[in-house]
């Protein structure tokens, strides 16, 4: 857009840096502050990773950090799997009843404290102990929803009379899902699956209230929240900076690899 | 396909519809449940006291929304303005945020914020010596964390429209003597108001329904819906209340998509008759 005057080009970068001043500087002064040996944002003490290493030895927020994994991990794999064969089925019976839309894209949507209330009087009704599999529980709800509407648009360009010649040629059902549909979808599969490990590792509210009483259950959002609860400390900076550099690393990998579904 | 509706059918469906029932009972004297049915939960919603904290988050929540929007469009305009190539790394970088923690994302304005914050210690640096501002816990704070979390996804949607633009229209339009502001006004801003709905949408319905900004940056002086939902079913064990709050929620949330769905199709609608009336 050549024919601009300089003087809007001008004001139209001057927009782009205060934006993005806006959304970075909040997140920049969090990571430095992780590195100011005296922790506080009144002076910069020298570089230091000792906020790191306390966190290292801090016995509660690695029993946090291990069960967000486990929640992360196993939540990942079930919902994988059940969106996965869910986009498959919708797709490949083109059965797009609207009832069935409302309800994949439903978790979506709905506020989390919503579900979170709702997951928490269910399970309580049904006199459920609470713990890390009730907060999978929960978490595979939303974590399906997104994997298979990634899938989903994968689908949406696939080519099934392919399936159908791998059929008339003798392959099994699972031989042509195995080496037809599969190494089709596989990048959207993994997309999603970094995608729904990410939400999970991220989620507080549904997990805090699926999560029942005791420490043994603390993810680590819950964690966090309790930390900024009691105030500022320079561990959070530290652990802030360690989930951001997590959540960033599996979603910008997550889009390179669904780079193809996006730009279809 | 079956077994992920069953999961979803499970753990979605018939406990959202035991919240819609548990808003039909009564609160049980030791904060259990009675099961008598009631619609006094449902008045309680419009009790003067609940029905200003409803009023107050609309406000918090339409303030956020259009800062977000006014912010979210210029950036989207920018950013479309830019040079093709850089366009898509524009783009990545106005999302990358969106893709970190929202708690920690909401700590980092308390970082900023607080007393003895960044902003306290630029003033003191400029000179400024007297006591520090208090900006944490306002409505300001609330309003400024949930416009800083959900900005990236009113850029997406914003620059989606924008970046599909056929910039001869503006130009025709300036040709024809209309001044930048005009071609603006009557050209730029109708073809991308879908964008905005949809930006503006979004961020509406994730911040009326939000409980962690108020929380955190209201420090819990200002309360919002969801926070009044937690405040329920955690700390004054009235659930059918909750309940009831939770419903009142999800109902705004379906009038406001509606609202949107309707409109979008209005001017879906308007679009095609124009371009049946350019063709014809």
């Amino acid at each position: 857009m050549a024919e601009r005057s300089p003087g809007t080009r001008r004001a139209l970068w001057l927009v782009l840096s205060l934006v993005f001043a806006f959304l970075y500087i909040p997140i920049a002064v969090l990571v430095a502050l992780s590195f100011n040996a005296g922790g506080l944002p009144t002076a910069w003490s020298g570089f230091s990773l000792k906020w790191y290493a306390s966190l290292a030895g801090n016995a509660a927020i690695l029993q946090a950090a291990l069960n967000t994994l486990i929640v992360a991990l196993v939540s990942t794999v079930i919902a994988t799997l059940l969106g996965t064969l869910l986009a498959i089925g919708v797709e490949m019976r083109r059965q797009y009843g609207k009832g069935l839309e409302a309800l994949i894209f439903a978790p979506m949507i709905i506020p989390d404290i919503v579900l979170a209330i709702a997951l928490l009087s269910f399970f309580s009704m049904l006199n459920l102990t609470m713990g890390l599999h009730t907060i999978i529980l929960a978490h595979v709800v939303f974590n399906l929803a997104f994997v298979c509407s990634v899938v989903r648009a994968r689908l949406k360009s696939f080519d099934w009379s392919i399936v159908e010649a791998s059929a008339d040629l003798g392959a099994s059902a699972l031989t042509t899902f195995r080496r037809v549909t599969l190494p089709v979808i596989l990048p959207a599969v993994i997309a999603g699956a970094l995608l729904a490990f990410t939400l999970s590792v991220d989620e507080f509210i549904i997990a805090f209230f699926t999560a029942g009483a005791g420490r043994a259950s603390t993810t680590l959002p819950m964690q966090i929240y309790a930390m900024i609860r009691f105030g500022i400390t320079p561990e959070i900076n530290a652990l802030a900076t360690i989930v951001m550099a997590v959540s960033i690393t599996a979603l910008t990998l997550s889009q390179r690899l669904n780079r193809g579904v996006i730009g279809q | 396909m079956a077994p992920a509706l069953a999961w979803l059918t499970a753990l979605m469906v018939v406990p959202c519809a035991l919240v819609l029932a548990l808003a039909f009972f009564r609160r049980g004297i030791y904060g259990g449940i009675e099961y008598t049915f009631t619609l006094e939960n449902f008045g309680l919603v419009f009790d003067p006291l609940y029905a200003g904290i409803f009023l107050n988050s609309a406000r918090i929540a339409g303030t956020a929304t259009l800062i977000a929007v006014i912010i979210g469009y210029a950036a989207a305009y920018a950013i479309s303005a830019a040079p093709r190539r850089l366009q898509p790394v524009f783009l990545f970088f106005a999302v990358l945020p969106f893709w970190s923690n929202y708690l920690i994302r909401t700590y980092a304005w308390i970082v900023l914020l607080n007393r003895e914050g960044l902003i306290t210690q630029l003033l003191r640096w400029f000179g400024y010596t007297g006591e520090p501002p208090s900006m944490l816990y306002t409505e300001g704070a609330v309003i400024a964390g949930l416009v800083y979390n959900y900005l990236p996804f009113v850029i997406l949607a914003c620059y989606a429209p924008l970046s599909r633009l056929n910039p001869e229209l503006a130009e025709a339009s300036r040709d024809l003597g209309a001044s930048a502001l005009t071609t603006f006004r009557r050209v730029i801003l109708p073809l991308t108001v879908p964008g905005i709905a949809a930006g503006a949408v979004f961020v509406f319905v994730l911040s009326i329904g939000n409980f962690v900004t108020p929380a955190l940056l209201g420090g819990g002086r200002f309360q919002m819906i969801g926070n009044l939902v937690y405040d329920q079913f955690l700390t004054a064990n009235d659930w059918p209340f909750g309940a009831a709050l939770a419903m009142a929620l999800i109902a705004i949330m379906l009038l406001v998509l509606m609202t949107q769905a309707l409109l979008a199709d209005r001017a879906a609608g308007r679009a095609a008759e124009a371009k049946g009336g350019a063709n014809g």
